[in-house]
């Protein structure tokens, strides 16, 4: 389901296997688990988390299937990815996502949940696909798309036209940061970022808290949405 | 005052006559029963909306001439156009603003209340004379601003300067979406976009659920300003 793999300084979260990575209970808990594992890790404070995949997605979002199935599990999935993004949020080192496949929906939110979006450009899209399948943008979700994208109307292709976005598309509305000419040297590029970013030295913990007030209304918005407030948010504070 | 055609799966809401269509309570009237109509259409969900004007004028904003002669009518245009506004953000259709001449404050924000911004180039401009006038900008005119106008600088120069915008700044700036040659070329192009929008398909009424969560900032600030809170918002829901 998921990877956890140390590299030097770089922590490497990859989702593993050909499928459609979709964000159901199992998985969802998996990459939680990761992220405690990550923030108990003694040397987190110094270091830098890139999230990617294998096969043709990074994520084609959530399990809507087992959801159609077993409609309390919709609820279920959608509360743990809020608690796995407000982890992320919170999380006490930079993130990047290296996206190497397509990332749809809760699966494009999860990207977006990163510092940093490097993208393949020969392949793959992100699509907020809620329109083309009829669902209705969670609040918080245009919470992080207000957040991340900054234009009108890229917020507005975004969100109301679920537009295919490639890497060079992504790139001139500004969610993605850099793309790349294939997987492999999306991930490199990752791992060269993280190094880059490591070697500036700042404190994790101090680059956590501020980016928890640069996100602020995303956190408010997971908030507000929470009913059981059982989302566990550890700002990893060095106090 | 305003007429409303239908062409296909496009209304055409047009402000009549060669003056200079001042939102005066009559005048939002119209508007607001105009998007009534839209909305028991029983193809609404599959339309999209284009406002459109005659002369040079879009709308060069309240009827300030009828609120110096008659003051409680200020305060009921505003209430009208929060409504009218209200309605326009939870429409359940895209909507096209064909700016075919000057729009001024309460003029240019009803222009910034549609989803595309489509303007000529040979003349007219968008205009918040607030500033000029000695006018404060009440603050949902503001929240608007803000989730149209992207760039701090240019937020302060529509705010704070009350430049004279044209069309080829406007796109500059991110306002406009395109320009165009002259009056006919702006109100094709704007009927070429909204076939090519109803060509995807997508659901109307999920839009504007969507739209709404969007732009929900302006929504709220609509709201905080009603003192009667007798301002009708139809969602449009599906259920």
């Amino acid at each position: 389901m998921c990877t956890l793999e140390k590299r030097g300084r770089l922590f490497l979260l990859k989702l593993t296997g050909d499928g459609e990575h979709r964000l159901n209970p199992t998985l969802l808990d998996n990459i939680r688990s990761a992220i405690t594992q990550i923030r108990s890790d003694p040397s987190s404070s110094q270091s830098v988390l890139i999230t990617t995949s294998d096969g043709k997605f990074f994520s084609n979002g959530y399990d809507l299937a087992l959801a159609a199935s077993d409609p309390p599990l919709r609820a279920v999935m959608a509360a743990k990815l809020q608690s796995l993004v407000a982890d992320l949020i919170s999380l006490p080192m930079p993130t990047i996502a290296a996206v190497t496949g397509h990332a749809s929906a809760a699966g494009f939110l999860l990207a977006m949940s990163h510092d940093y979006i490097l993208m393949r450009r020969d392949r793959g899209f992100l699509y907020m696909s809620e329109l083309d399948i009829e669902l209705v943008l969670p609040a918080w979700f245009m919470s992080m798309i207000r957040m991340k994208v900054v234009s009108p109307a890229a917020k507005r292709d975004v969100a109301l036209t679920a537009e295919k976005i490639t890497a060079d598309r992504g790139l001139e509305m500004g969610i993605v940061d850099s793309s790349h000419g294939s997987a492999g040297e999306t991930v490199e590029a990752a791992v060269k970022l993280g190094e880059e970013i490591v070697r500036r030295g700042a404190d994790g913990h101090v680059y956590g808290r501020m980016r928890e007030t640069l996100l602020r209304e995303v956190l408010h918005a997971i908030g507000s949405n929470e009913s059981a407030s059982n989302g566990v948010r550890n700002s990893g504070s060095k106090l």
